[in-house]
């Protein structure tokens, strides 16, 4: 039987050397009491950042005008949510990976409709208001059409929309009941009951706030504080976190490719990027298995630094 | 009860073979080979060491709620040793990584011990970011809005949904760490079974 051919990138020839006394527990109690005492070094120079969450109060009442047509958006079907797609409804095809579309597949299961999620059952928990409910009763006894020419008619007059005196003030002529849909929304926001009443739909207790954040998202607010804190993603913005403070560095590859064509351009480039570092995981998981990669350590000869005392022993012997 | 009753018992069997592939000295060795003698290996205990500080300042988080470290001064002195230890554990994690690579460590039938590191690389990642978006601040509200994209482009979204608190606090707490640990813990048993990889045979440059 012939001996198998040593491969110098697979095979690791056995060691005939000399061996040190090494004290495995004396060098992890060491490393835990350096490593305890970084930190404690780190976290009394350093802090930790806790900028407090915004709320929809807070955004109405900064940005009435901006929640006001995001309130509309979401009404009139033009808002990010409204035409997202999978998971949340059927509003586009969503992200395409050459022929796939991956998130379609997974169908809606998050199931959001912006009309009624984030306007009018709001609106319907409010305690009884006349013209609120009168308003609201137009709106269930109307048809498609009826609506959807409503909200046109209001859309196209809140291109100047402005809010003075405590009101959101659009000169719309033919709306139906959208004027006061909007304002009353605009209203509860600024009380802080709309936070409340997006919350709370799935009931008492709850954890889950996927209906307020994608509200806020909806807006331009949330974004342009973001922004002041150079966290949007033309900024490496999902590897930062607010004030100076490092973030997630280890997420600086997955942030990088959205910086440079044709990702930051492209519509699909989410599904783009995350498709790039599942085939560089894999590449680094299996690095084993494939030749050519797994002969650079040995062609590069870093390991010669790595191992210096190693070989400098070797040559004086 | 006959001898081969007793050798056919799962236990039995299962010490013995623990034992034949990691007996006492392999498992707490008090010699090394002299070629592990370079700054690169100190990374690898650093990062054991980490994630020692990271569990134990996560489980001080957890004892006053999640919500504690946003209204108490404790609270956000213990986030602080958390955020902090976890950049540390990263920053080892990432450098013995590259230091495992260019010293090709999968050699001599290893490829195991990389790969069970680097899962437990992704995974901490993936234990890191469900941390960030569990912070119930202006970053989480920001960093979830935006992930989600991502997310949700994979088809993924539709059951991981990162604007659930809830999920992802679960996550972060206990899904994510106990598969970070039990990985650690194969790794680094493994490492114990084959030992460190021995440098490449170079001949010396002088008998060139």
């Amino acid at each position: 039987m012939t001996k198998k051919a040593f491969r110098p990138d697979v095979d690791a020839p056995e060691w005939k050397g000399g061996y040190s006394p090494y004290d495995i527990i004396k060098e992890g109690t060491i490393a835990l009491v350096v490593v305890a005492l970084l930190t404690l070094l780190l976290a009394i120079v350093f802090g930790s950042p806790d900028e407090h969450a915004i709320t929809i109060k807070t955004w109405s009442n900064a940005a009435p005008v901006d929640f006001a047509t995001t309130a509309l958006s979401e009404l009139n079907g033009t808002s990010t949510t409204a035409q997202y797609g999978a998971p949340y409804n059927h509003g586009s095809t969503g992200p395409q990976l050459g022929p796939f579309t991956l998130a379609k597949w997974a169908g809606v299961r998050i199931s959001v409709n912006t009309v009624n999620d984030f306007v009018i059952d709001p609106l319907k928990s409010q305690p009884s208001q006349p013209a609120l409910s009168t308003a609201l009763t137009q709106w269930s006894q109307a048809s498609s059409s009826e609506r959807a020419g409503w909200v046109a008619d209001y859309t196209k007059a809140a291109g100047k929309m402005t809010f003075a005196n405590g009101q959101v003030m659009v000169n719309s002529t033919n709306a139906g009941p959208v004027p006061v849909f909007i304002e009353d929304l605009t209203q509860m926001a600024r009380s802080g009951a709309l936070d409340q009443a997006l919350i709370t739909q799935a009931g008492f207790y709850t954890t889950n706030y996927t209906m307020p954040l994608l509200f806020l998202a909806d807006g331009t607010y949330l974004s342009g504080l973001a922004d002041h804190q150079h966290l949007t993603g033309d900024q490496w913005g999902m590897m930062n976190e607010t004030g100076s403070y490092p973030g997630q560095a280890w997420l600086w590859l997955y942030t990088f490719w959205y910086q440079i064509p044709p990702f930051n351009t492209s519509a699909n480039a989410d599904v783009l990027v995350f498709a790039i570092m599942g085939l560089l995981s894999i590449g680094l998981l299996v690095t084993p298995f494939i030749p050519g990669l797994r002969s650079i350590p040995r062609k590069t000869r870093v390991y010669r630094l790595i191992w210096r005392e190693h070989y400098q022993n070797q040559e004086k012997t | 009860m006959s001898t081969t009753e007793i050798d056919r018992q799962w236990t039995t069997r299962l010490r013995r073979r623990a034992a034949g592939k990691l007996p006492p000295e392999k498992l707490l060795p008090d010699k090394q080979p002299s070629y592990v003698s370079s700054w690169i290996y100190v990374f690898g205990v650093t990062t054991l060491a980490a994630l020692t500080v990271v569990i134990a300042t996560g489980c001080l988080l957890a004892i006053r709620g999640p919500q504690w470290w946003h209204s108490s001064s404790v609270g956000l002195f213990v986030n602080s040793l958390h955020l902090w230890s976890v950049e540390i554990f990263f920053f080892a994690m990432v450098v013995h990584l590259w230091g495992k690579y260019f010293m090709a460590a999968w050699r001599g039938g290893r490829a195991m011990t990389w790969m069970t590191g680097v899962v437990t690389f992704l995974t901490s990642i993936g234990a890191a970011f469900t941390g960030y978006v569990s912070q119930s601040n202006f970053d989480s509200q920001w960093i979830s809005t935006q992930a989600k994209d991502g997310i949700n482009s994979t088809g993924v979204g539709a059951f991981f949904n990162v604007l659930n608190l809830g999920q992802m606090l679960m996550w972060h707490i206990v899904l994510l760490p106990l598969v970070a640990v039990l990985l650690t813990a194969i790794h680094v048993l493994l490492v114990r079974v084959k030992g460190v990889v021995p440098p490449f045979e170079d001949v010396p440059k002088a008998t060139k």
